[in-house]
């Protein structure tokens, strides 16, 4: 399963390398990362997505929170939870149709378009990692030239705790 | 907030210190800690002197597992600082509290590949509970205490402190805290009253039910609790390695270690058992063989304080959280306040003694004179039982484990985790620092004696009168025996001639050396060891050839044993 972990930091130098690194020394995988501070300077939030099986993703869980500066990890609901990741897709334009094409794409996503040139665009989407994947699928015939993802970032929906 | 001062960083550290209660350290001096080790001219801290950083490490260790307070061990940047590292993650491995603090170059040469650098927090992040850097000299009182906290509570562990030169040389208006907050540190958990009442519940339901006591047994000290729960329920007690000596392996309901060289009798009645009571371990794959099968056809009640231990390596139906001396406080009163106390012998505890005496009676042992049963029982015989005990790693280890009773609970040590060679003899010395009263014996194999056998001068020359009791058949002796075994007798690495000497080697650094061929010269061995006032290694030759049996081999199950034939 797909598993969502949303987990509270100390904000200190090297958390990020000590988190990183229980993934690989338990042998379990990140798919997705971002990590930014929170409204209280001492604290970072992460989140983290993985893939695993219950019993997998339940240690995952108990393993960092046994780290001392975990402060709070939770394994979040995909269905109570507001997800979302931050991408940027530079396509390739090989005809005058293809700037009308992308940018009707970008606008079915909720995409922004950006840096627009004779051969090429930008396309901002923020979104889940499923619609990011559909509308890279889509955009593929036109060429990507390159992509950068920013990991997901995800808060529980109130009253879901 | 009191006892604000002015002082150097290095005086702060000792001075911290002084205010955790310790009393000796170990280690070795270097560029990067003179500040430090200048500080130990001007408190009351002993600094015992080792000849390698992984020994100061080792013997901080053996002192932390007998004392059950952080040892304390030093070392300089770069070189000492990697030295060192081994043995504190042996300390992890094995759960024992551990404070380690290296030198580091000055704040603005770090990251500058300076002289003697290395990035020890980086390396030893992966091995240590935590890990800290002070960067300015008022960080000190505040990470000394947090240090020392985090190293002997919850599941104890080694915790590393590393403070660059200039630190450690300037001055600052220290602070040294009563109290402090580290918000993602929760090492206690209350009883479980409920857990508790279900696993009685289970364990009265069922037909042959085990007790397997592992080392958080002994960490937290819960012999006299296993004991009554025990004898309360009638429960036969098999143990980890790493919980040998968690339940007196004289009493009868004691079936010792079960494992890879586990006890016959423990292990077949490990494998018939339905229902277990898990205390204090992690399911090392030594002890239990293939996870899978372990695990089935047994209802597992786990008991342990770390709560990442549960379903980690084997399936849990109960769990029992915390701390398990006040588990099975609760169990003790529990089965008190019922009124259960089983006094009639089930079919099931029939089996077990007859299983015990089976096995006693009829497991083949070497049929020469100095046979390493034979040996141990001698050791056991002339021992008091106070006696603590350390091993190295390898046969003798193995042969402990099968032939050494521990009779008074929590007096057997063994690298058991990491399965650090050379671990024995200085962790016996820090053993014997920490109860210099009872005799303290290391029993070693060339190979491991090998790894670190300078600390003789540490043992010689700060009066710490140890025994080593070396088991030489002049090889790698667990390589040899696989070897044999799995890779049809080609025997490549594991030859170790006769050099060294080691009763010369012992004398020449002015310890005792005594060599035993005869049961009659070893019995005068022992007790001219233990009537010594100065370190002594008694050198028994024995047979290259000989196996440790029974063994279950990598990969299978420990119903799957291979006995002597």
């Amino acid at each position: 399963m797909w598993a969502i972990l949303s987990i509270l930091v100390e904000n200190k130098p090297g958390i990020l390398f000590k988190v990183t690194h229980l993934f690989r020394a338990r042998n379990f995988n990140i798919d997705s990362i971002s990590v930014g501070v929170t409204e209280n300077p001492d604290y970072s939030k992460m989140t983290i997505t993985t893939y695993g099986d219950e019993k997998q993703v339940d240690q995952i869980v108990k393993q960092l929170d046994k780290m001392i500066d975990t402060v709070k990890v939770e394994h979040l609901d995909e269905h109570k939870t507001v997800f979302r990741e931050l991408s940027i897709f530079k396509i390739k334009l090989s005809n005058a149709n293809d700037s009308m094409e992308v940018n009707k794409l970008a606008n079915a996503y909720g995409g922004k378009v950006h840096d627009v040139k004779k051969d090429s665009l930008m396309v901002e989407l923020t979104a889940t990692p499923d619609q990011i994947k559909a509308f890279e699928e889509l955009a593929k015939p036109f060429g990507i030239i390159d992509v950068a993802r920013t990991g997901v970032a995800a808060l529980q929906r109130s009253g879901a705790e | 907030m009191n006892n604000m001062e002015n002082m150097i960083g290095a005086k702060a550290l000792m001075t911290a210190m002084e205010k955790e209660g310790v009393k000796e350290v170990f280690g070795l001096p270097g560029g990067a800690n003179l500040p430090m080790y200048d500080e130990f001219a001007r408190c009351n801290i002993r600094h015992i002197l080792a000849r390698h950083e992984q020994s100061a490490a080792h013997m901080a260790d053996g002192f932390g597992r007998v004392s059950r307070k952080p040892g304390v061990c030093f070392a300089t940047s770069g070189p000492g600082a990697t030295n060192i590292l081994t043995g504190i993650a042996t300390a992890q491995a094995d759960s024992a509290p551990m404070v380690a603090v290296t030198g580091q170059v000055p704040v603005a040469m770090i990251g500058k590949d300076a002289f003697q650098e290395s990035d020890i927090i980086g390396m030893a992040n992966p091995v240590v509970k935590y890990a800290f850097q002070p960067r300015h000299a008022s960080e000190i009182p505040e990470v000394v205490k947090k240090g020392f906290f985090i190293a002997q509570t919850g599941r104890p562990g080694p915790v590393l402190i590393d403070i660059p030169k200039d630190v450690q040389q300037n001055e600052a208006e220290m602070v040294f805290p009563d109290e402090f907050k580290i918000p993602g540190y929760h090492p206690w958990a209350d009883p479980d009253l409920v857990a508790v009442e279900k696993a009685i519940d289970m364990l009265l339901h069922s037909q042959k039910p085990v007790i397997l006591a592992g080392g958080g047994t002994i960490i937290s000290s819960a012999f006299a609790e296993l004991q009554a729960v025990a004898e309360a329920l009638m429960l036969p007690v098999v143990t980890t390695f790493k919980g040998k000596g968690a339940f007196p392996e004289n009493h009868p309901l004691s079936l010792g270690p079960i494992g890879m060289h586990g006890h016959a009798e423990a292990n077949r009645i490990m494998s018939e058992a339905d229902c277990v009571l898990a205390i204090g371990t992690r399911f090392s794959d030594r002890s239990v063989g293939t996870f899978e099968e372990f695990e089935k056809n047994l209802k597992i009640i786990h008991m342990d304080v770390d709560p990442a231990e549960i379903g980690k390596n084997q399936t849990a139906q109960l769990a029992v959280v915390g701390d398990v001396q006040m588990n099975l406080r609760v169990m003790v009163k529990l089965l008190l306040q019922k009124a259960i106390k089983k006094t009639e012998e089930t079919p099931w505890i029939k089996h077990v003694k007859e299983t015990k005496a089976y096995w006693q009676e009829n497991l083949k042992l070497h049929p020469g004179e100095m046979g390493a049963a034979k040996i141990l029982r001698k050791l056991r015989e002339l021992l008091p039982k106070e006696s603590i005990i350390t091993t190295e790693v390898g046969q003798h280890q193995m042969w402990a484990s099968l032939f050494y009773d521990v009779i008074q609970p929590g007096t057997f040590f063994s690298s058991t985790g990491l399965g650090t060679m050379g671990w024995g003899f200085p962790a016996a010395i820090g053993a014997k620092v920490a109860k210099p009263d009872v005799p303290v014996v290391d029993i070693a194999g060339d190979g491991s004696f090998a790894m670190t056998e300078n600390s003789l001068a540490t043992a010689v020359l700060e009066d710490i009168p140890v025994i080593v009791f070396v088991l030489n058949n002049f090889t790698l002796g667990m390589v040899a025996q696989w070897q044999r075994t799995f890779y049809d007798r080609r025997m490549i690495g594991v030859d170790q001639g006769k050099c060294p000497d080691y009763v010369k080697l012992a004398q020449s650094y002015g310890a005792q050396g005594i060599r035993a061929q005869s049961m009659d010269e070893l019995d005068k061995a022992i007790k001219d060891a233990l009537s010594s006032d100065v370190a002594t290694v008694i050198d028994i030759p024995i047979d290259p050839e000989e196996d440790v049996l029974p063994f279950v081999a990598p990969g299978t199950s420990l119903k799957d044993m291979i006995l002597p034939s």
